[in-house]
């Protein structure tokens, strides 16, 4: 009988949806249970940080860790896991490109500090209290983990050995992958697996024509047409600027892709990429038209930069 | 002063520890349950497209997606002053139900649930879902498999995508519902509410008629009089979707209800230093620290205040059910803790034969789900119940419709103040000198803020930045005496 | 203070760069900031590549082709470039890049003045905003 996969799944900033995903395994979980022993999940099993202290280096066979690198205490969890885990693989976007978290780089930490604490409607903070962290308590010491000013992708921290992108990965794509690792087939390390190697406008059924469009509209603006390409209609969908695999759900429901999956192969910035993808399409032949046309974009590196800040060429705002 | 850590707390979502400081004798001195996490999703919301926020805030929660997405779309029909036509309303509360059924199955059969399947005591590597399967059988595990998934494809089916689906938009939904598809609906739901009755049972079999459990539900250590949150329909009925906010004080009587955009009036949060997340408190009674009863302003928003705020159920099975459940406890509001995981599968019911109901309503598969807004945008306030707790989203955009400010105020954030207490109460009342502290006790404590089934991620939606160094030299009662500055 | 700003411009082959070396060879005085890489046609350019430029190092970034609508060689390359360039300056202004360091344009091959005049006071100009220094200054803020 082949000996179980030592298998760690680990969440850092994140919201719990790659955890959901992993349920979303549904009957299959049966089977990881006989496959593999899940040795920490915080979301679903109770062992503790100290429990993972205590393993030899590279007892984890896998360890699927998701979420940005916002904190120390995340930074320490990505180093602990690395030197804990054989084979490390950056689940879901946040781990490979910031995702929302990372939609933090564009503010720095005393604007964000000085609107929860105290400029937000609802605070009541008469003495201006503000986290520390160190606290001495009239009981003995409370620290919690300092924030940094910059939200990092899992990549940017420590060594990854495989990438698993979507917000969060769909399950038919995790099983693949989970396939692929009891099988013994992973491709090269650094590979992202669960995904192919195409755009979601592959998978994507609506009718795609010549692009020509003479004005961008927010969704709520139009009701679209469920056959017509969506960006053919004026929405901006990030569909041409995504990494394909995920089925296309959103737009089976006339929603515009938003690009959760990451950029596709070889191209280094989502946000630049989408950002050029619009511009192709606009339907101008005088500066002033084009001008007039993209300038019907609202908030650009919000729409183009969505799931993908953190991991962008510039990765911030510049502080 | 010796100090045990419990890092990090497990089975809820998010990120949380739970320090325990023990005086010379051994007793506890004090209890913190401290979040060490943060996002900052209010400040990075300013610039932000609003229509855009339900797409952005459900990242907040991977697990209760469907509560951001529909209170961040609420919010934004109070931006536009727009009114989605009926049929959205409809499927909005029906694709709601259907994510209800989902997770509070999640709750009790994957969260919570191990503790009592398996009990407090059992080994680690039992303690969970994958434990509670091979002692129920792999027939039971695939049930709750099933109807979690089943409900979960109503989502999808609507939402494009189960998690973090896009569906609704300002002035209505993405799609409308075909036939083919209500149908499968109506049969999810007739399966979801036998599904309900099931879990009920087997939470009387496994729970109630164990001494043990039942010892420890009634315990004082697990007892909190509180003041009490919920949504309520005109009838004073539970209502997860849409209607007023109610608050009733711990002797039951209304003290509250208020429309969600006066959630200021009744609503404010108190900031700690050796945590990230604030406090909620009613502003009408006022903050009196970490204290219970009438006189404090601490409140809970769960499943459990959810039925003490309201006057019944408006489903006849899930009213059968709350009548039970007030019945076996003698009075109302009931004040014991762990009853929340009895008031979560009532809800569980509530919810299956609401979507039932929904997708017998005639109009349900009209095909006008859209109003395209026409107002200039300005500012909205857009309120759920999530199955943690009532969830606020305020937005203030430009009139471009470009967040300005937002405030959210979300649902385990509304419990910070009682899971504080509850742990505080529980690591007190099972850790005392001469006991010997095993690792089944401090599941115990755990278990104090389990019951709240918390979300912390959607807690610390907001983010601290680099402060100013500030010492407060705190005396025994936590008072400020003295504060040194360097700004 | 000794700020010598580094300036990248990307310039198509068949007007402004022909514009920057008639410069050059009429010994027409040009700033030594400015790293000139040729493209064939504006249209070339993805915004990726003056985000890349500015990511790794440069102070100003420069953009310029032949005049639309009717003196691009490839006939349309440069509607691409209007195109994509108010869109790019918009993001580059979320990022904080300030205003006055991208600068986009079109300079013909017989204006090799305009060439030299543009090199000289787009320099003076980002060296009146300071060093940008990306990588470094992302890495100083942290702590």
């Amino acid at each position: 009988m082949a000996e179980k996969l030592k298998l760690a799944l680990y969440w850092a900033a994140s919201c719990g949806g790659c955890e959901i995903a992993i349920v979303e395994l549904r009957e299959k979980l049966l089977i990881v249970d006989q496959v593999a022993d899940i040795l920490f999940w915080p979301v679903a099993v109770d062992a503790k940080y100290k429990d993972v202290e205590a393993m030899p280096d590279g007892h984890i066979d896998v360890c699927l860790f998701n979420g940005a690198i916002r904190t120390s205490e995340n930074e320490h969890l990505a180093h602990l896991l690395r030197k804990k885990s054989k084979v490390l693989v950056a689940f879901g976007s946040c781990a490979n490109e910031g995702c929302m978290p990372g939609l933090a780089n564009l503010y720095d930490r005393q604007s964000i500090f000085d609107y929860a604490y105290l400029e937000s409607p609802s605070v009541d903070n008469p003495n201006k209290v503000v986290p520390q962290t160190q606290n001495k308590m009239p009981e003995g010491e409370i620290q919690i983990p300092k924030f940094y000013q910059t939200v990092k992708t899992l990549t940017q921290t420590v060594d990854v050995d495989y990438h698993i992108p979507g917000c969060p990965p769909q399950a038919p794509q995790i099983w693949a992958v989970i396939e692929a690792i009891v099988q013994g087939k992973l491709p090269a390390k650094g590979s992202v697996v669960g995904a192919n190697e195409k755009t979601v406008c592959d998978e994507c059924k609506h009718d795609r024509k010549e692009k020509a469009v003479k004005q961008f509209y927010r969704t709520y603006e139009i009701i679209p047409s469920s056959t017509q390409c969506l960006f053919d209609q004026g929405l901006i969908c990030a569909g041409p600027a995504t990494r394909g695999g995920c089925g296309a759900l959103c737009t089976t429901v006339d929603v515009p892709c938003r690009g959760c999956y990451g950029p596709p192969p070889h191209v280094v910035d989502q946000g630049a990429a989408l950002m050029s993808a619009c511009a192709s399409v606009v339907d101008a032949d005088t500066e002033e038209e084009a001008a007039r046309i993209v300038g019907g974009i609202a908030d650009p590196i919000g729409t183009f930069y969505r799931f993908g800040l953190a991991a962008s060429l510039l990765h911030r705002r510049k502080i | 002063m010796k100090k045990i850590t419990i890092d990090p707390v497990t089975r809820l979502e998010g990120h949380g520890r739970i320090d325990i400081f023990l005086d010379d004798q051994g007793d506890v001195a004090n209890a913190y349950m401290v979040i060490p996490e943060l996002r900052g999703f209010e400040k990075f919301s300013q610039g932000r497209r609003v229509e855009e926020l339900s797409d952005i805030t459900p990242r907040i929660c991977g697990v209760c997606p469907e509560a951001h997405h529909l209170a961040s779309v609420k919010a934004s029909d109070a931006v536009f002053h727009v009114d989605p036509p009926p049929a959205a309303k409809k499927l909005r509360e029906l694709f709601y139900s259907a994510f209800y059924v989902a997770d509070h199955t999640v709750h009790f059969y994957i969260l919570g649930g191990p503790d009592f399947v398996m009990g407090p005591d059992a080994p680690v590597a039992e303690r969970n879902i994958l434990g509670v399967i091979h002692k129920v059988g792999v027939e039971i595990g695939t049930k709750v498999i099933e109807a979690r998934g089943k409900a979960m494809d109503i989502i999808g089916m609507l939402g494009g995508r189960k998690i973090h689906p896009t569906f609704g938009l300002p002035g209505g939904v993405a799609k409308a519902l075909s036939e083919e598809e209500r149908t499968q609906v109506e049969a999810t739901a007739k399966d979801s509410i036998e599904f309900a009755l099931f879990s009920l049972q087997l939470f009387k079999d496994i729970v109630l008629a164990n001494k043990g459990y039942l010892d420890l539900i009634m315990s004082p250590i697990f007892t909190m009089p509180t003041y009490y949150m919920g949504m309520v329909d005109e009838k004073n009925k539970v209502n997860f979707y849409d209607g007023k906010i109610r608050v009733v004080d711990p002797e039951g009587k209304e003290f509250a209800k208020y429309n969600a955009s006066d959630y200021l009036d009744h609503v404010a949060e108190r900031v700690e230093p050796w945590t990230y997340l604030k406090f909620p408190y009613l502003k009408k009674v006022g903050w009196k620290g970490l204290t219970l009863g009438k006189d404090s302003g601490v409140y809970q928003a769960t499943p459990l205040s959810r039925l003490n705020a309201s006057d019944g159920m408006a489903t006849p099975k899930a009213q059968d059910a709350y009548e039970e459940m007030y019945k076996t406890f003698g009075a109302k509001p009931v004040h014991n803790l762990l009853a929340t995981h009895w008031a979560r599968l009532i809800e569980l019911l509530y919810a299956a034969e609401h979507l039932l109901e929904l997708s017998q309503d005639p109009g349900i598969t009209d095909p006008k789900v859209r109003t395209i807004p026409t107002e200039k945008p300005t500012e909205g306030v857009g309120v759920v119940e999530a199955p943690r707790g009532t969830l606020t989203h305020h937005y203030i955009t430009d009139e471009k419709g470009i967040v300005t400010k937002a405030n959210l105020i979300v649902g385990t954030t509304n419990n910070y103040a009682a899971i504080s207490i509850a742990v505080k109460q529980a690591a007190q009342g099972l850790i005392k000198k001469g006991v010997t502290v095993t690792e089944g006790i401090l599941n115990r404590v755990e278990m104090a803020f389990r019951l709240y089934d918390p979300c912390f991620g959607c807690a610390t939606h907001t983010l601290p930045g680099r402060m100013p160094l500030v010492i407060n030299i705190m005396d025994q009662g936590g008072e400020v005496v003295r504060q040194i500055r360097r700004d | 203070m000794n700020f010598e700003p580094k300036i990248i411009a990307f310039l198509c082959n068949w007007c402004t760069y022909t514009a920057a070396d008639a410069a050059g060879v009429a010994r027409m005085e040009q700033p030594a900031n400015v790293d000139v890489i040729r493209v064939m046609c504006t249209g070339r350019i993805e915004p990726m590549f003056v985000l890349k430029a500015f990511a790794e190092g440069a102070d100003g970034v420069i953009v310029s082709g032949c005049h639309p609508p009717g003196d691009c060689h490839y006939t349309n390359g440069n509607f691409k470039t209007f195109r994509r360039m108010p869109l790019l300056e918009r993001v580059l202004s979320q990022f904080g890049i300030e205003d006055g360091r991208f600068h986009w344009g079109w300079i013909s091959g017989a204006e090799a003045p305009k060439w030299a005049e543009l090199a000289r006071t787009f320099t003076e100009q980002v060296r009146g905003l300071g060093p940008l220094n990306w990588k470094d200054q992302l890495a100083s803020k942290e702590d």
